[in-house]
C-alpha cells in the first residue's frame, strides 16, 4: 500500500523545462528545484502510526484490594515509525538536467525527475537542435567575448550596413552547411546522401564540432544587433565566439552581451517555468502537460521525423514569440497612453 | 537468549558447536515452557528488551527509552540529531527525571513557551548537559544588563545556543557591538533582541561586513548605524551578496547613498527579484527613484510588495506581462 508521498512522487516523474535566469549557476537551479519538490512530496499527510499493546503497571492502589494482576493492557503508538524519529519519507530526489547552460546565459533548461532521467539520456542521443538569441554590440573586443570582461580592442563601426551584415551571415551559413555535410557519416556522392538531404536528416551522428544549422539577423541598430541561431553540439562560449568572429569579418569588433536559449528540442519558451513557478504543484502541472502532449503526438503523427518536427516547431515558436512580443509591446503602449 | 551463543561460535570446532547446542538443550529441560506457574510469577518474569547493543539510529531505542519517548512527545527531531556525532549516545545516557526535566522546568520558568522547547532541543541538545547554576548565572547577567524577562525568553527561543556561552563571552560580544557601532545602550539592546544570534556567532564576519560597508560601499558612520538599527541582518549577510546588491542599486539603478540609507531593506532583499523588477520598470519607462520628481517609486515598496501588487500598483501592467518579460531577460 503506497503512501500519499510515494503516489505524489510517481505523478512528478517526467520531463519539464524551466527558464534559467542569467547569473545563476545551473546547479543552484537544480538544487532549488529539488528542495521545492522535496517540500511538496513530504508535505503530504503521513499515514497514521501503528499501535502496539503493552502491559503497563497499574497506577492506582485498587489492584491490591481486588487481589488480581497489577498490570493493565494499554495500546501505545509505536514511536520508532514516527516521522520525527525516522525523518521525512523522501530525503533525496533524482533531478537531472539536460543540455547545460553556463552561468551568464539564460533560457530554457530541460530537467527531469526520477524515471524521466532515462528519457533525458535518449534526448541527448537524438540529434535535436537548439534555438538561441544572441545580443551583440559593435565597437569593442574583449578577453572572453562578453561585455563585462577586460577590453582588448576598440574600433569604429560606422561603415557597417545591413547589407554587409547579411553577406557575412550568408558566408557563415555556407561554411556551416559544408561542415554539416562533411561530418555526416555518408558519402556525398551516394543516393543515400540525397535521400537523407531531401528529408532533412543529413547531419552529424553523435559528437562533432558545433554546427549552426540556421543563422539570421533579427534586429540591426548599430551598435546593437540581435542574431537568431539554430545549432547542434554547441556550447555558449562558442556562440559568443561566433559573435566575435562576425565583428572581425565586418572589419570591426563585436562583443556578445547576452545568450538566451529559446528552444531545446520540443521544449519552448512558452512551456518554461519562471522562478515564481518553481514549486512542486507547478512542476507537477508542467510534467503532466508534457506527457499528455507526447501521447497526443504519438497518436496523431506516426511518420514525422525528429528534425522536420523540430524545424516546424522552431518556426511556430518564432511566430508565437514574435506575436507575444508584439502583444506585450501593444499592451504596454496602451498602458502608457492611459 | 540462548541463541546468541550459537551465532557467535564461528571460530570453534564443529564438534564443540554441537556440544554447546546439546548442553543448552539440557538447560531448557529444567524450565519447560509448558510448566504451569501462577499469575504473579508470570508477571514477575522480566523479558529484557530485544534492542541491539550498537546501532546507527535511535529508532531501535526510542520505544524502550523513557527519555527518548518524552523527547519525541515534546517535538524534538531525533532524526536530525542522530546524524550529529555523539549526540545520539549522549541523549540515550540522559535520565529524564535527573537531567532533562530540571532543565525544561528552568526554561519554562524564564518564560520560554512549551511549543518552543522541542525546537530549542532539536537545535541545541547540549543545553541538557549544561549545569543549571551556569544557566541561571547567564540569565541573571542578561537581566542585569537591563534586558526584560520577556526579551530574554524570546532571545533564548530564537537562538538556542545562547545560554551555552559563558558570561564573559556574552559580555565581550555586547561590548563589541556597543563600541564598534557606537550605539547607545538601548539601541544595542534593541538590535541584539531582534537578532539574538549575533551573540552566538563569531565576530570576524561582522567586522568584515562593517569594513565592506565603510570602504567598498562608501557609507559614512552614521549611515551604517542607521542601517544596522533598521536591518540588523546586514551584519551577518554574506559579503558577496551585499556588494552585488549595492553595486546594482547604486551603479545600475543610480540610487544615491542617502536614499539607500533611508530604505535599508533593499540590502536584505533577493538580488534576482530586484533586478527583474527594475528591468521591467525600465522597459515600461517607469524606473524613477528620485523623490523630488513625479511618479516616484520608493525602494522599500519595490522589494517588499508581492508580485501581484507590484504589477498592479507600481508597474500598472498585468502579472502575465511580467512573467513574459522575465522570459526575455
Amino acid at each position: 500500500m503506497r503512501s500519499p508521498a510515494v503516489r505524489m512522487f510517481h505523478r512528478l516523474e517526467g520531463l519539464f523545462c524551466v527558464y534559467k535566469p542569467a547569473g545563476v549557476h545551473w546547479k543552484l537551479v537544480r538544487d532549488t528545484i529539488e528542495t521545492n519538490l522535496l517540500k511538496g512530496v513530504n508535505d503530504t499527510p503521513a499515514p497514521p502510526l501503528t499501535h502496539q499493546v503493552r502491559f503497563l503497571p497499574n497506577p492506582n492502589n485498587e489492584s491490591k484490594a481486588s487481589g488480581g494482576l497489577m498490570l493493565r493492557p494499554v495500546s501505545v503508538p509505536v514511536l520508532s515509525k514516527h516521522p520525527l524519529v525516522t525523518g521525512p519519507e523522501f530525503q533525496h530526489l533524482k533531478v537531472g538536467v539536460g543540455h547545460r547552460l553556463d552561468t551568464s546565459s539564460s533560457g530554457v533548461l530541460v530537467m527531469a525527475v526520477g524515471n524521466g532521467n532515462k528519457i533525458l539520456n535518449n534526448l541527448y542521443g537524438i540529434q535535436t537542435t537548439r534555438d538561441y538569441t544572441l545580443e551583440g554590440e559593435f565597437g569593442m573586443a574583449t578577453h572572453d567575448f562578453t561585455h563585462t570582461s577586460r577590453v582588448v580592442e576598440r574600433s569604429t563601426y560606422d561603415h557597417i550596413t545591413q547589407e554587409k551584415m547579411e553577406r557575412v551571415l550568408a558566408m557563415l551559413e555556407g561554411a556551416n552547411q559544408k561542415a554539416l555535410r562533411t561530418y555526416s557519416s555518408v558519402d556525398m556522392n551516394s543516393q543515400e546522401a540525397y535521400e537523407l538531404a531531401v528529408k532533412g536528416l543529413l547531419g552529424p551522428d553523435g559528437k562533432s564540432v558545433p554546427i549552426l544549422t540556421g543563422l539570421r539577423c533579427i534586429r540591426f541598430q548599430p551598435p546593437h544587433f540581435t542574431l537568431e541561431v539554430q545549432c547542434l553540439n554547441e556550447t555558449q562560449k562558442y556562440l559568443r565566439k561566433v559573435v566575435h568572429e562576425i565583428g572581425l569579418e565586418l572589419r570591426s569588433t563585436a562583443v556578445c552581451k547576452g545568450v538566451r536559449r529559446t528552444r531545446d528540442g520540443f521544449f519552448t519558451l512558452q512551456d518554461a517555468l519562471t522562478r515564481n513557478h518553481w514549486s512542486a504543484a507547478d512542476v507537477l502541472q508542467a510534467v503532466q502537460k508534457y506527457s499528455s502532449k507526447k501521447n497526443k503526438k504519438k497518436k496523431s503523427s506516426s511518420g514525422t521525423l525528429t528534425d522536420k518536427a523540430t524545424l516546424q516547431t522552431s518556426e511556430e515558436t518564432l511566430a508565437v514569440s514574435q506575436e507575444n512580443k508584439a502583444d506585450t509591446e501593444e499592451t504596454t503602449t496602451e498602458v502608457q497612453c492611459n | 537468549c540462548s541463541s546468541s551463543a550459537k551465532v557467535h561460535v564461528k571460530t570453534l570446532h564443529i564438534s564443540q558447536h554441537f556440544y554447546i547446542y546439546l548442553k543448552d538443550l539440557d538447560a531448557d529441560d529444567r524450565l519447560s515452557a509448558l510448566e504451569e506457574i501462577s499469575d504473579e510469577e508470570a508477571v514477575g518474569i522480566s523479558i529484557p528488551p530485544s534492542i541491539p547493543p550498537a546501532s546507527v539510529s535511535l529508532q531501535d531505542y526510542v520505544d524502550q527509552s523513557e527519555t527518548l519517548t518524552k523527547l519525541v512527545q515534546l517535538g524534538v527531531s531525533l532524526w536530525k540529531l542522530e546524524r550529529r556525532p555523539n549526540v545520539g549516545s549522549m541523549l540515550l545516557r540522559l535520565d529524564f527525571n535527573r537531567d532533562v526535566a530540571p532543565c525544561l522546568l528552568f526554561l519554562k520558568e524564564i518564560g520560554v513557551e512549551d511549543s518552543r522547547l522541542g525546537y530549542i532541543i532539536s537545535h541545541n541538545p547540549f543545553i541538557l548537559s549544561e549545569n543549571l547554576e551556569n544557566l541561571q548565572a547567564r540569565v541573571n547577567y542578561l537581566t542585569s544588563r537591563k534586558f526584560s524577562s520577556e526579551t530574554v525568553a524570546s532571545m533564548v527561543s530564537r537562538a538556542p545556543y545562547l545560554l551555552n556561552f559563558s558570561v564573559k563571552r556574552l559580555d565581550n560580544r555586547l561590548g563589541f557591538f556597543q563600541q564598534q557601532l557606537k550605539l547607545s545602550a538601548s539601541n544595542t539592546r534593541n538590535v541584539v533582541a531582534r537578532l539574538p544570534r549575533l551573540l552566538c556567532g563569531s565576530l570576524e564576519p561582522v567586522k568584515e561586513n562593517l569594513k565592506v560597508c565603510e570602504i567598498e560601499c562608501g557609507f559614512k558612520q552614521n549611515e551604517i548605524q542607521h542601517i544596522v538599527i533598521a536591518v540588523p541582518k546586514v551584519l551577518t549577510a554574506s559579503k558577496r551578496k551585499l556588494t552585488q546588491i549595492f553595486d546594482f542599486v547604486h551603479n545600475t539603478m543610480k540610487v544615491p547613498h542617502h536614499l539607500i540609507t533611508k530604505f535599508p531593506q533593499v540590502l536584505n532583499s533577493k538580488f534576482l527579484r530586484l533586478r527583474e523588477r527594475h528591468l521591467f520598470l525600465e522597459y515600461l519607462g517607469k524606473a524613477q527613484y528620485d523623490p523630488d520628481l513625479p511618479s516616484y517609486i520608493s525602494l522599500d515598496r519595490l522589494v517588499s510588495l508581492p508580485d501581484e501588487n507590484f504589477c498592479t500598483e507600481l508597474a500598472m501592467a498585468t502579472l502575465e506581462d511580467f512573467y513574459l518579460f522575465q522570459k526575455t531577460l
